[in-house]
């Protein structure tokens, strides 16, 4: 079996990704959309400790290391979604500029 | 063979990529979830080239299966609220954020590909049990096992947590809450509802502000409670 696609390669791929998710998460102010952000940005550091473990074959490191992130990535979605669904709630609006309550 | 290896990698990559700038750039979030989806199967088809065929299952379980659809459910159970158009607030500061991420990030990738130069990183051959069930099963109850059983309790907590949030308190205290709610964002309003029904009325703002009095009243007594 030939290998024709390089480590850099999948590592510039999860750079674009996780600069995609950091842009969103600084630009957009729709609480499901900063969360489908952070999901993004999970995901590229996946994308990079799997090719990693690529490389170095010994052990599952990698690998092992990236299931417990999807584990953690799914259980922070819920429990994020149940917040948005209180703070919605409570303010009747999913926009992160609502959450002022503490500000004045 | 290579040739369609880096095709799938590219077809991958697009896929990937796209879906950020989807998921990032939607209006509306049901495509934003719609661009993840595209994302976690792009990365799942990396993983397939990696030989992490399990993560590969994996991902399309938890992520695709799980993750996406509970967006879905939220999406769907909010309604038009979830698509809000936003304010004008701190947009500055934002865009500046942004900037200067993208500036950063770029500027770093540029500096790591001028600084290394030497060639590429190639892929070995895969060992015999790279990425199978039985391999990953072994380093997951071997030397994993510990974190393995914390993962248990992590999911516990989160799903004890996660109910707990959504719930709110009990049941006709909420409902209390959002009637009080509901009176103090319609107190501004009253005025021009009221004005032409009652004319007597001296001024039409010592309504809304006894309103207003009530509903924080009702709050005070909820917080107190």
């Amino acid at each position: 079996m030939s290998h024709a696609v390089p480590l850099q390669y999948y590592l510039v791929v999860a750079g674009v990704l996780f600069t995609t998710g950091t842009v969103g998460f600084l630009l957009r102010r729709n609480l499901l959309v900063l969360l489908m952000s952070i999901e993004l940005m999970l995901n590229a550091v996946n994308l990079t400790l799997v090719a990693f473990n690529r490389v170095h074959q010994a052990n599952h490191d990698g690998q092992l290391f990236s299931f417990f992130i999807i584990v953690v990535a799914a259980a922070e979605a819920a429990v994020g979604l149940a917040i948005v669904l209180a703070f919605f709630r409570v303010r009747r609006s999913v926009r992160s500029d609502d959450a002022d309550l503490l500000r004045n | 063979m290579a040739t369609f290896e880096f095709a799938f990698f590219c077809i991958c990559a697009l896929f990937c990529l796209l879906g950020g700038v989807a998921t990032v750039g939607a209006k509306n979030p049901i495509r934003g979830a719609m661009g993840l989806l595209c994302t976690i199967v792009g990365i799942a088809g990396m993983y397939l080239l990696l030989n992490a065929e399990m993560l590969a299952a994996i991902q399309i379980v938890v992520y695709a299966g799980a993750v996406v659809i509970l967006f879905l459910f939220v999406i769907m159970l909010l309604g038009p609220v979830a698509a809000q158009e936003p304010d004008a607030r701190g947009a500055m500061s934002r865009y500046v954020g942004a900037a200067v991420m993208i500036v950063a990030s770029v500027g770093g990738l540029l500096a790591i590909v001028r600084s290394g130069g030497g060639p590429l990183t190639m892929f070995a051959e895969p060992v015999g049990d790279m990425g199978t069930v039985e391999a990953i099963g072994h380093a997951m109850f071997g030397r994993g096992l510990v974190a393995f059983q914390i993962t248990g309790l992590l999911l516990l907590v989160g799903v004890i947590g996660a109910m707990a949030v959504a719930r709110g308190r009990h049941g006709d205290a909420a409902l209390q809450k959002q009637r009080a709610d509901e009176i103090r964002s319609a107190g501004p309003r009253q005025p021009s509802l009221v004005a032409p029904l009652s004319p007597h009325q001296p001024t039409t703002g010592a309504r809304p502000s006894k309103a207003a009095a009530a509903a924080k009243a009702l709050l005070s007594k909820e917080v107190s409670r």
